[in-house]
């Protein structure tokens, strides 16, 4: 019976082999060929030279590049400031997520939830160059809404730099901090809680025993995303940041005329964000990403 | 845990601040839309709608409106059919370096998009003959490719495998279980990934500044080169005020067809 049935369900069903061939031929080839293809030729020409008369790409090995960047004060100023930019983003989007989504998440009613993830979300998915415009005209000095509201207090506002890169950034990917702990707040069990409770724990302590060790993963998962993206942006300096510079900003103008130096600049935080990964992939927050 | 009352007053107060930091920056950009002052000044000296009128006639914003929508609805359509298939053999079969597509696939947006948009960049001037219109489709597409994948993913586990067992024990083939079974329990998660897969491609600028061809402006890009001008202010304050109130559209379109684990909008 088998048999038979095995040979009308045909020539697909005899070779699942080909089947998932059939299913990963294409895609593969796309990912392969052109992002990680893609990704190796910058990791090469991050070793390449321009020449200086031609301003051609020449294909020779040297570590000139990362030479330039870490004895030029102001590149690898720069690196270092993108740095101190993506922890301060990742240290406030956990300041301001963690009591947020704990408050969505155990104290505000149960049928409030839908509602809350909706306001949450709904501006995550607002144009990412809106929200950073609508920051230009939030820290703008002196005419600003921050700058107006703080007058009668006698105060100025942050204006364009490097606080308001740090403001702007954590207001653009505060969501992607907020989901992940919400999500891991909600699967905490209460039965837990409770036996903390029973056992005469004040909740103080249940929060710093049970709740803060739960949801690290959570809090490691959407990290990722605020230093990850942190890393890499350089609009948001273009635009809020007045004079400073960070690291994308260093790949943006050098890249027509230097893109091999352009290239080394933008492995670093290919590099850094890897480490990070290597570092936190322990803690089970890559399966929550 | 019992909370005291002080603390979840204290807790509801806090959410409360987040929510107007979260909201108050989204508001002003609709109020400055209608603002009479010509530069980005606050407050609004006074109201008008004169400049959603000027904005809806403007020439380039409705020039780099069309761009941005063929260039999301190209990108839609290749991030679909990879995305479907790459899923599809995700959650169905157990083979060889399973771990590693599925880590290499949500590479695009994981690393910036800095990164993403250098190395094509590199690629295409280097060797295959400088931006098009078709290199910035194709970045947009890899990148687009992982919200279709994440949606249709979920909703396949979910699904579990065996509502095609129970097709192909009464005699039904490969083809004919995927025709009559799968694709019709997924057709609402490919629906929504393909709204946000549309969504990311339509917003997105730092990959589109790298492989965009000259000549080629899409909306964000539109934007941007209008930004630091001082007399289209008014302009630029429409058209933002506009996306805000637009991107509220796939959010709830996607909340309805995806399911609860889909909502985060398979990008978290």
């Amino acid at each position: 019976m088998t048999t038979t049935t095995a040979t009308h369900r045909g020539f697909w069903y005899r070779h699942p082999g080909l089947r998932l061939g059939g299913l990963l031929t294409a895609p593969m080839a796309w990912l392969v060929v052109v992002y990680l293809g893609s990704l190796a030729a910058l990791f090469l020409t991050a070793f390449y030279q321009v020449d200086d008369f031609t301003g051609q790409v020449v294909r020779s090995f040297s570590l000139k590049n990362f030479q330039n960047l870490f004895t030029t004060s102001a590149y690898y100023q720069s690196v270092f400031r993108t740095i101190s930019i993506a922890v301060l983003v990742t240290i406030l989007c956990l300041v301001i997520a963690v009591p947020l989504a704990f408050f969505m998440a155990r104290v505000a009613p149960r049928n409030w939830r839908p509602v809350m993830v909706a306001l949450v979300l709904t501006p995550l998915w607002a144009s990412y160059l809106v929200k950073v415009y609508a920051w230009r005209s939030m820290l703008q000095p002196e005419t600003g809404v921050i700058a107006w509201f703080l007058k009668p207090l006698g105060l100025g506002g942050p204006g364009y730099g490097y606080l308001g890169i740090v403001i702007t950034l954590t207001y653009l990917w505060l969501p992607y901090m907020i989901l992940p702990v919400y999500a891991g707040l909600t699967r905490l069990p209460d039965s837990m809680l409770d036996a903390s409770a029973d056992l005469g724990a004040h909740s103080g302590r249940t929060f710093r025993s049970i709740v803060i060790p739960m949801i690290f993963p959570s809090v490691v998962a959407g990290s990722i995303f605020t230093f990850s993206l942190s890393l890499g942006d350089y609009i948001t300096a273009q635009i809020v940041g007045g004079k400073v510079t960070m690291l994308g900003n260093v790949v943006q103008q050098t890249y027509v005329t230097n893109l091999p130096f352009a290239a080394a600049v933008a492995t670093l935080p290919v590099i850094i964000i890897l480490l990070y990964l290597l570092a936190v992939r322990k803690t089970g927050a890559l399966e929550n990403v | 845990m019992t909370l005291s009352r002080g603390t979840k007053i204290l807790l509801g107060v806090f959410a409360l601040i987040a929510g107007a930091f979260i909201y108050v920056p989204l508001g002003i950009i609709l109020i400055n839309s209608f603002s009479t002052n010509k530069s980005l000044t606050w407050p609004p000296t006074g109201f008008t709608t004169e400049w959603w009128g000027r904005a809806l006639d403007n020439e380039g914003v409705r020039s780099a409106l069309l761009t941005s929508v063929i260039v999301a609805l190209c990108a839609t359509a290749i991030a679909l059919v990879l995305g479907l298939l790459i899923s599809l053999a995700i959650a169905r079969y157990r083979f060889f370096g399973r771990e590693s597509i599925s880590l290499l696939i949500v590479l695009p947006i994981a690393l910036p998009g800095i990164v993403t948009g250098i190395a094509l960049n590199n690629v295409f001037t280097s060797y295959l003959g400088g931006l098009t219109f078709l290199t910035l489709v194709v970045a947009h597409a890899t990148f687009c490719m992982v919200v279709v994948y994440n949606n249709v993913l979920a909703r396949l586990r979910r699904m579990g495998g065996s509502v095609e067992e129970a097709s192909s024990d009464l005699g039904a083939g490969g083809w004919t279980t995927f025709r009559l079974v799968t694709f019709p329990l997924m057709k609402s998660a490919i629906l929504a990934g393909g709204i946000l897969a549309f969504g990311l491609s339509f917003d997105e600028i730092i990959v589109t500044t790298f492989t965009a061809g000259p000549g080629i402006t899409t909306l964000p890009i539109w934007i941007y080169q209008n930004l630091f001008r001082p007399n289209q202010a008014p302009i630029v304050n429409v058209v933002a005020a506009a996306l805000v109130l637009v991107s509220i559209i796939p959010i709830y379109v996607a909340q309805k067809f995806g399911s609860d684990d889909e909502r985060a909008g398979g990008v978290i």
